[in-house]
This record gives structure tokens, C-alpha cells and sequence, in this order.
């Protein structure tokens, strides 16, 4: 399936983007080479995580505690650096346990 | 066409002089510009403005450097500036008490001798009576269309009063003194 | 038609676009533009139009202010003149791109080096390249006149490009000059109000001004040239439409006494009416001259300069700015582009002329022209007229 215009006659009228949030088409995920994991026994539930996130793919959970969306998820970091109660670390793809 | 050339003091209203005579002489179906010397001006500096009013279509947007009138709203210009380029035919008219013949011989004095004719009329002393204020802008006017009778007195009453609004009686009024007080030689 | 009525040519510009019924005007002033700027805000602040005006804090923000604006679909306009331009330069060839139909007032300036606040076109050349179209006033009536076509060029389906409307500083601003407003009843008949193609509104979410990767920018380049290009037929036929409506008449390229000329004098601006007066007074000479005016400057009207030198021995363009060790003037480096694969083709002599508002006489122009043979032979490829040596 073609994703883009590819000839000029193509090209959007002023490069419009018609399709709002396409960037969800766009999985960033397999970008990543360490990945969050929370231990929810640390965790108090502030949120820090979910707001520092740059991709916004760190999402809350049903029961109040924050999980990052692998399809997205880039590996950065920063929501572990930002954990207050050092709940999350970043751990290498397949090492989990 | 007739080019005329007003020197003021910034301050003086000489622009709007430019401009109300221009927008009279378009009501009256006839073709003018108005227009300033160009440029940063500040309260008391010399400053140049300029009329053109023809019955055809004025095309020619340089300055003019050969005015068929000179009009002076201070005294204390007369000299070489304005009489530069000032046509032999033409006329000088000089808001002042003097006579005409003691403005030639000022002129004469400052090495611009002009032969043409000079009108003057004390346009300060009237300003003073009818308006409060030294400013002769709207009282030369008066002078002016006398002398060249470049458009009717009638033509600056709606100009004026769109502009003056409350005190554009007094000025209309300084305005017909000037016009009936300005002396020819 | 209404009666010829004196105003100022800026307050005049003003009072065009308020007949536009703009939406949104953000203007920075800056001398010779500052009178469009606060004549506008008093007519908003008046409520004589229904439109925001944005009080900026400089030309950068005011030419994002109304872009921002334009992406909404509303119409949008602004002012400036030399520095000015310059501050917007970082945004002005974003508008194009995004194809959103800002009209923008010049007042045209020297750009500095030294300071100078005075009229020649460095302003307006210095962005050339950014993509806007350009028309050029030779007097008031023509700049009220340019400023309503100018909504109807930009905002039309074809086009969808920013325009501005130049006009020279001070000798055009400044100057209280007659002026034939159409009613505000014709204008409404000229001028729909604007569809925008698309527009940022939460209902129909969608992205403006995206970032666009090596692999489709230069499809972009050409989707926007062929744009730009295309605006010339639109131009024509708006002004052929006024034409018809008004009785004023606007060509590309117009002509004045050019029947049997042999040399032909090219000027853009307004100084083209003191021209007309040279070539009166050459004529009387019985000097076979003739004067070519060029109206539209962006997109460049290559076809019409072609037609209307045809039969010409010399043609003598005058310039009001100056490419620094480049061709010259630019208006006559794109001449010789448009002759260059001419068969036949006049001998071209290049005047630079009114620079930093220098002023330019009915006799300067009776000299260039005569003096043509002369500065032909010096073999340079411009003269910077009457500099002292």
C-alpha cells in the first residue's frame, strides 16, 4: 500500500497532511535496544513517567499503574531517569528476567 | 501646471497645508499633489512641502525644483532657500510684517536677490487673533489662493473642517483674513 | 463611479483593504509604511470592518501572526518596507510553500548599509527568489486598484499564493494624489469572500507546514514552480476582468508610444510616469522613443517582454537596485534571460537609477536615452546613473 505521494502531481497543495496523527502508522519501536519495565511495588502512582515521556507512548493502566507501548516506545530512558521511587529500570530485549 | 513650493519649521504645518490644498483642488475636479519633503523631521527643523495642481493629469513625480510659488510660513527662512529655482515670473509670498520692499532687500542682503513679485501679509499677527497660536499654516492658505487663486476659497471649507473639526471656524476664518489682507507688489 | 477624492496613497492602500473585508491584519510599522499600518488599526479600532488586528512586536511575528491565521481560512494581510522584509525573511518563502493567499503591502525602501529610509526597490528584490508573486504601482489609483485584485489573484483555486502590492516609498506613500474608490458594492462583486483549500479547524484535524525529507522536497520545488508560473494566466485574466468592470487597464507589461520605436525605455515603479514625459519631450525631439512599464515582476512575464521589444534597435532598462558583483540590475538580468534565445534582439544598456531615493528627473531619463549609444559602447554591463565620479 502506498503510504506517500510520490510525483509532484501528487503532492498535497502546500504539503498539507490530510490524515491526522499518521504518525501513529509510523512504529518506532523496533528503534530501541533496552526497554522499560516498572516494579509496581516502588511505584506510587505520580505519573512523572507518563509526563516525561517524549513519545507519549508511556500510557496508565486500569488499575492505576503506568506500562510504556512497545510499538512506540524508543528506549530513551528519560522515564526511568525521572522515576522518583526508582521503579523503573531499563533492561536489554529478552533479558526480563 | 503650477508647481508651488512651501518652507515651514517642522511644527509648522506646512504639510498639511500640502495636503489640504491638494485634496481642495481634487474636489474641485482638477488633478494635484501633495507632498513633504521626505525624510525624519523634527519641531523647528526647516522643511519643504510641495504642490502641483494642473488641469490634466500630473505624471511627473520628481521633486520641484523650479516653483512657480514660494510660500514662507516663518520669517526667519527668508534667504537663499527660498528663492532657489524660483521661477523669474513667479512669486514669493512671505508671512511678515515687513513690506515688500524691505523683504527685497533682505534678500538682496543675503545674496538672493529675486525681481519677481512678493506678496506678504502678517499671517502670525492673524494667527495669533483668530486661533490662539502662532501657526500660519491655514492663514498662508488664505494668502495663497488670493495671490494664485489656484483653487476657490469655497474648495477648503470641507477639507478644513474634515480636518480641524471643532476649531476649523477659526481657521477658516484666519484663512479669509489672510485672503483678504495679503498685499501684491 | 465615484468622484475623484485627495487622500494620502497610503491611507488610500488602507482603506482598499478595508473594502477587502479582511479578518486579520497584524502590522509592524516601519517608515515609509508606518501610515498603512496605523491607518488600518483605526479603521479596525473604529469597527468600520469586522477583523483582528494584531498589535506585533515585530515583522517576524507579523508575518506568522496572519500565516497562522491564513492556515484557518481566514483573509489576511500585512505591511512593511525594507529592514522590515528583511526581519520577516526568515518566513517569507513559507508562505508560498504552505500556499496560503497572504496579501502583503510594500512601501518600498533602500535596505540599509548605510541607513537609508528612502525609496528605491533593494527591499523587494533582496526577496526575488521566496516564491511571492509581485506587482508593481505606478501611481495611487493603481495601488488601491492592485490591493483589491491582489485578494482575488491569491486566494483564487489555481493560484493559492502570497502576493504583495509594491508601492514606492514616500514618492508613492507620502503623496496626497486623486484617487476613484470603487463602492463597496463592486468590490463585493469582485471579490468573493475567500475559500481556503484546506483549514485548521478541530473538526477536520489535519497537518500544515510539515517537515519534508530529501525524497520529496524537490517534488515539492516543482508542484510550487508550476504553481507560480500558472499565476500569470490567472493575473491576466483578473485584470482583463477589471478592466471590463472599471475601465482601468493593467498588462504585464504596458506600453506607452512604443509604435515605431526604435529605442524603448523600460522602467518599473512609479518613476515610469515622469518617463512618459521624457518620451513626450524626446518625441517632440523626433526621437523614435518609446517606454515599456512593467507591472508584474513575480512571476516574471518572459513571453510579454519578448512581444513588446520585437522591432526595437535598443532597449534601455533602468533598475532601482543592484546585484553586487552579479549582473547588475536584476530587472535587466532577467530581460537578457527572456532575449538571450532571441534570433533578433535589442542591444541592451542598463541604468541603475534612484538609489536610496535619489530623485530621478524628466531630463535624467531624456539623457539615458540619449546618452544610450555612448554607455553601449563602454562595454559594462550596467551604468549607476548621475553617481558622482
Amino acid at each position: 500500500m502506498k503510504k506517500w505521494p510520490e510525483t509532484w502531481k501528487e503532492y498535497n497543495t502546500g504539503g498539507i497532511v490530510f490524515e491526522p496523527g499518521n504518525a501513529r502508522s509510523f512504529k518506532t519501536g523496533p528503534w530501541r535496544s533496552l526497554k522499560p519495565v516498572w516494579d509496581n511495588s516502588k511505584c506510587i502512582k505520580c505519573g512523572v513517567c507518563y509526563i516525561f515521556c517524549p513519545e507519549g507512548c508511556v500510557q496508565e493502566g486500569p488499575d492505576g499503574f503506568f506500562a510504556a507501548d512497545l510499538d512506540y516506545c524508543k528506549g530513551c530512558g528519560i522515564c526511568a531517569h525521572e522515576c522518583w521511587p526508582s521503579a523503573i529500570s531499563m533492561i536489554e530485549e529478552g533479558h526480563e528476567s | 501646471m503650477l508647481e508651488i513650493r512651501w518652507h515651514g519649521r517642522g511644527g509648522q504645518g506646512a504639510v498639511t497645508s500640502v495636503e489640504l490644498l491638494a485634496m481642495a483642488a481634487i474636489d474641485e475636479g482638477k488633478f494635484a499633489q501633495g507632498f513633504p519633503s521626505f525624510g525624519p523631521e523634527r519641531r523647528g527643523a526647516p522643511v519643504e512641502a510641495f504642490n502641483r495642481v494642473d488641469t490634466k493629469q500630473i505624471k511627473i513625480r520628481s521633486r520641484i525644483y523650479n516653483p512657480d510659488v514660494s510660500v514662507v510660513l516663518d520669517e526667519s527662512q527668508i534667504g537663499p532657500a527660498v528663492v532657489a529655482g524660483l521661477k523669474p515670473s513667479g512669486t514669493l509670498i512671505v508671512n511678515t510684517a515687513k513690506k515688500a520692499g524691505e523683504v527685497r532687500d533682505l534678500l538682496k542682503k543675503k545674496n538672493a536677490g529675486f525681481d519677481g513679485k512678493i506678496a506678504t501679509v502678517d499671517a502670525t499677527g492673524i494667527a495669533w487673533s483668530e486661533l490662539g497660536v502662532p501657526i500660519t499654516n491655514t492663514t498662508m492658505l488664505g494668502a495663497l489662493l488670493k495671490v494664485t487663486n489656484v483653487v476657490k476659497l469655497a474648495a477648503l471649507k470641507e477639507p478644513v473642517e474634515h480636518r480641524f473639526g471643532r476649531i476649523a471656524q477659526k481657521n477658516l476664518k484666519a484663512l479669509k483674513r489672510a485672503y483678504d489682507e495679503v498685499k501684491l507688489s | 463611479m465615484t468622484k475623484p477624492v485627495g487622500m494620502e496613497v497610503a491611507v488610500a492602500a488602507a482603506e482598499a483593504v478595508a473594502l477587502c473585508n479582511i479578518d486579520v491584519a497584524a502590522c509592524y510599522p516601519i517608515t515609509p509604511n508606518t501610515h498603512i499600518a496605523e491607518h488600518l488599526a483605526d479603521i479596525v479600532a473604529d469597527g468600520r470592518i469586522d477583523a483582528e488586528y494584531i498589535t506585533v512586536e515585530s515583522e517576524h511575528s507579523a508575518l506568522s501572526a496572519v500565516m497562522g491565521a491564513s492556515g484557518t481560512g481566514a483573509r489576511t494581510f500585512t505591511a512593511t518596507s525594507s529592514q522590515g522584509l528583511m526581519y520577516m525573511h526568515e518566513i517569507l518563502p513559507i508562505t508560498p510553500a504552505m500556499r496560503l493567499p497572504v496579501v502583503m503591502g510594500l512601501g518600498n525602501r533602500a535596505v540599509s548599509g548605510p541607513i537609508n529610509i528612502w525609496n528605491d526597490h533593494s527591499d523587494i528584490i533582496m526577496q526575488r527568489d521566496s516564491g511571492w508573486l509581485s506587482i508593481f504601482a505606478d501611481n495611487g489609483q493603481e495601488a488601491v486598484d492592485m490591493f483589491i485584485q491582489a485578494f482575488k489573484i491569491a486566494e483564487h483555486p489555481d493560484v493559492l499564493l502570497p502576493i504583495n502590492v509594491n508601492m514606492d516609498g514616500f514618492q508613492l506613500t507620502h503623496v496626497v494624489e486623486p484617487i476613484v474608490f470603487p463602492t463597496q458594492a463592486q468590490v463585493n462583486k469582485f471579490l468573493p469572500p475567500y475559500k481556503p483549500f484546506a483549514s485548521l479547524h478541530p473538526d477536520h484535524p489535519l497537518s500544515m507546514g510539515t517537515l519534508g525529507l530529501p525524497d520529496i522536497y524537490t517534488e515539492a520545488v516543482k508542484a510550487r514552480d508550476v504553481a507560480t508560473v500558472n499565476a500569470k494566466k490567472v493575473i491576466v485574466d483578473i485584470w482583463k476582468e477589471w478592466e471590463k468592470m472599471f475601465g482601468r487597464k493593467y498588462e504585464p507589461v504596458a506600453s506607452y508610444k512604443t509604435s515605431g520605436a526604435e529605442i524603448l525605455l523600460l522602467t518599473m515603479g512609479s518613476m515610469g510616469e515622469t518617463a512618459e514625459m521624457a518620451v513626450d519631450e524626446l518625441r517632440k525631439k523626433g526621437v523614435k522613443v518609446g517606454l515599456l512599464k512593467l507591472k508584474l515582476w513575480r512571476p516574471f512575464p518572459f513571453d510579454e517582454i519578448r512581444k513588446a521589444v520585437r522591432g526595437a534597435k535598443t532597449l534601455v532598462v533602468t533598475d532601482r537596485a543592484v546585484s553586487y558583483g552579479g549582473p547588475g540590475g536584476p530587472v535587466c538580468s532577467e530581460i537578457r534571460g527572456a532575449l538571450y534565445d532571441q534570433p533578433n534582439r535589442p542591444e541592451i544598456v542598463n541604468y541603475i537609477i534612484g538609489l536610496g531615493g535619489r530623485d530621478v528627473r524628466v531630463e535624467d531619463f531624456m539623457k539615458m536615452v540619449e546618452g544610450a549609444p555612448k554607455a553601449r559602447k563602454s562595454g559594462d554591463a550596467y551604468q549607476i546613473y548621475g553617481v558622482r565620479e
